[in-house]
């Protein structure tokens, strides 16, 4: 009803079926977004912030005697260099840890026994559900901070917590993107191999899991990003990292005019880790659409 | 109900196990307000970053390149940068530069922390749903717009009207994921103070001493709420699949 009343149409004008023909603007609705774009957006980004502080700089500068923000800044780089380097230790194990028990869930979820398969999905879909934030809070607070094995005791420190609090929900997200990948598989693979009397298992690792690889990268590696993105949650339980390092150097200094500069400076750092990893996912995805 | 609650009674002192939000009136009420916050949270977030993404999208494809620019650049930076961080920026550093509100019951800042929650939330989430409507939009037929084009659609009815309803329902298998993240980002409000379930519940098992416990409640609740969440978005999905599109079940 509303298409039919929005055609203003005034009382009297020829039809627009009857006015001459007038070429559309060549332009769609939409630009494609190719690489060019984005690299000419990222470099706004950088200069309008680089081009701010400098600014910001300069400001400082002309009051008072004070060491200037992006001396600052320079000064705790160090710190929070190594703060960030933990993030990264932390994002890799997780990933280690969440892969290798995410393809192993995701294959029980492709199995053939029928409770087996309905028990890893419940399970997949448990930690799919579930907040990173609240699993992390939940290994943190009821994982034993020590364990004792055969009389030794083994300390089992908050950051191993924190990782394998990171690591299940990585597991359901891969065991999810591995029941995708398998599923995905044309069901001729399937019916060859048997017909070249491959086993159930051969079949597996010989011949799907190979095709599967290529469509898991991906998913795969967008995942990294995102985990990467989500370290930061463990300085909310009480883990000593770039965030952390950040806010205590915050505190140390009192500075008002800090707060901006600072905050964004760990930004940048994040971003300059993550965007490359984003932007290659989006060249693979594009070659393979390509390709299929 | 009284047997509701005297079975948790039991439970706690037979078995130690202290599920206080079952049997004490003050943790259940403070429970609930949680879960409303929560949910309150959620809702507000995903029509703010619906919002933003509509808007985002249309101006991904306009005329004037600068606005071009600064939308990429929006969502590059908000799409690649921890969203936790992003929440303190918001909070901590903008927040900070913000004047105050004097009223009579002294001064409050001029944003709350619940609203910052709802401002940082959504623009990271908006930024993912700018990018989930382009495609959406890309997936259009160029001959559907041609036809709108030939019945005397303007270039913003044409979007109003035809494009946009199409790029949503062709966009919602991806949009229904984000909207869940979003949802499950909302438990970052924790961090500021915003008094949503898992803050709530961290104050009930820090009074009761009752981590175990109420650790489960919190992650059963979450889970339960996601899963609403999930089947909702999974019926409406099913409901506005465009025929045609994507694999037929």
């Amino acid at each position: 009803m509303s298409v039919r009343s929005s055609i203003m149409v005034p009382r009297g004008a020829p039809l627009p079926v009857l006015l001459p023909l007038r070429r559309p603007a060549p332009r769609s609705l939409t630009l494609p977004l190719d690489a060019a774009w984005q690299r000419r957006a990222t470099l706004v980004v950088l200069v309008l912030l680089a081009s701010w502080l400098l600014c910001a700089e300069a400001l400082a500068q002309a009051g008072v005697a004070r060491p200037g923000i992006v001396a600052l800044l320079w000064k705790w780089t160090p710190v929070i260099f190594s703060g960030f380097l933990f993030n990264i230790l932390i994002s890799v194990l997780s990933m280690a840890i969440g892969t290798v028990a995410g393809v192993a869930l995701g294959l029980l979820q492709v199995s053939l026994v029928r409770p087996v398969r309905r028990s890893a999905w419940v399970v997949t879909q448990f930690f799919r559900n579930a907040p990173w934030l609240v699993i992390l809070f939940y290994c943190i607070l009821l994982i034993p901070f020590e364990f004792t094995i055969l009389g030794a005791t083994v300390p089992f420190p908050a950051w191993i917590k924190a990782v394998i609090g990171l690591s299940l929900p990585v597991m359901a997200y891969v065991s999810e993107f591995v029941r995708g990948a398998v599923s995905s598989i044309p069901s001729g693979q399937w019916e060859a191999a048997e017909s070249l009397a491959f086993s159930r298992l051969q079949t597996m690792t010989m011949i799907i899991l190979p095709q599967c690889v290529k469509r898991l990268l991906p998913p795969w590696m967008n995942l990294y990003a995102i985990l990467t993105m989500a370290t930061p949650l463990v300085s909310i339980v009480g883990v000593q990292e770039a965030m952390t390092l950040t806010r205590a150097a915050l505190s140390s200094e009192g500075r008002f005019d800090l707060l901006i500069p600072m905050y964004l400076y760990i930004l940048v750092w994040f971003f300059l880790y993550c965007y490359p990893i984003s932007r290659y996912t989006v060249r693979l995805e594009q070659r393979h659409g390509r390709a299929s | 109900m009284d047997e509701f609650e005297s079975f948790f009674r039991w439970l706690h002192q037979a078995h130690g196990l202290n599920f206080s939000v079952a049997y004490d009136a003050y943790d259940r009420a403070q429970y609930l307000s949680g879960l409303w916050t929560t949910i309150k949270l959620s809702v507000l977030c995903i029509g703010v970053s619906l919002v933003i993404g509509v808007i985002g999208a249309w101006a991904q494809g306009a005329r004037f390149a600068p606005v071009r620019w600064a939308m990429h650049g929006y969502v590059a930076f908000f799409r690649n940068t921890p969203p936790l961080i992003q929440l303190y920026f918001f909070f901590f550093a903008i927040g900070s530069v913000l004047p105050g509100l004097v009223g009579d019951d002294g001064a409050r800042p001029l944003v709350s922390n619940f609203a910052w929650a709802v401002i940082a939330l959504s623009f990271f989430a908006g930024a993912l749903n700018v990018e989930i409507f382009r495609s959406g939009l890309e997936a259009v037929p160029q001959t559907t717009v041609e036809a709108a084009e030939s019945l005397g659609y303007t270039r913003l009815q044409a979007y109003v009207h035809v494009v946009l309803p199409l790029a949503v329902r062709i966009s919602l298998p991806a949009l229904g994921t984000n909207l869940v993240n979003l949802a499950k980002t909302t438990t970052l409000a924790y961090a500021i103070a915003v008094p949503e379930l898992l803050y709530v519940s961290a104050q009930i098992w820090s009074e009761q001493l009752n981590v175990r416990e109420m650790m489960n409640v919190v992650l059963v609740s979450y889970v339960g709420l996601i899963a609403v969440l999930v089947w909702v978005l999974h019926r409406w999905e099913r409901a506005l699949r465009v025929p045609g599109y994507g694999q037929d079940e």
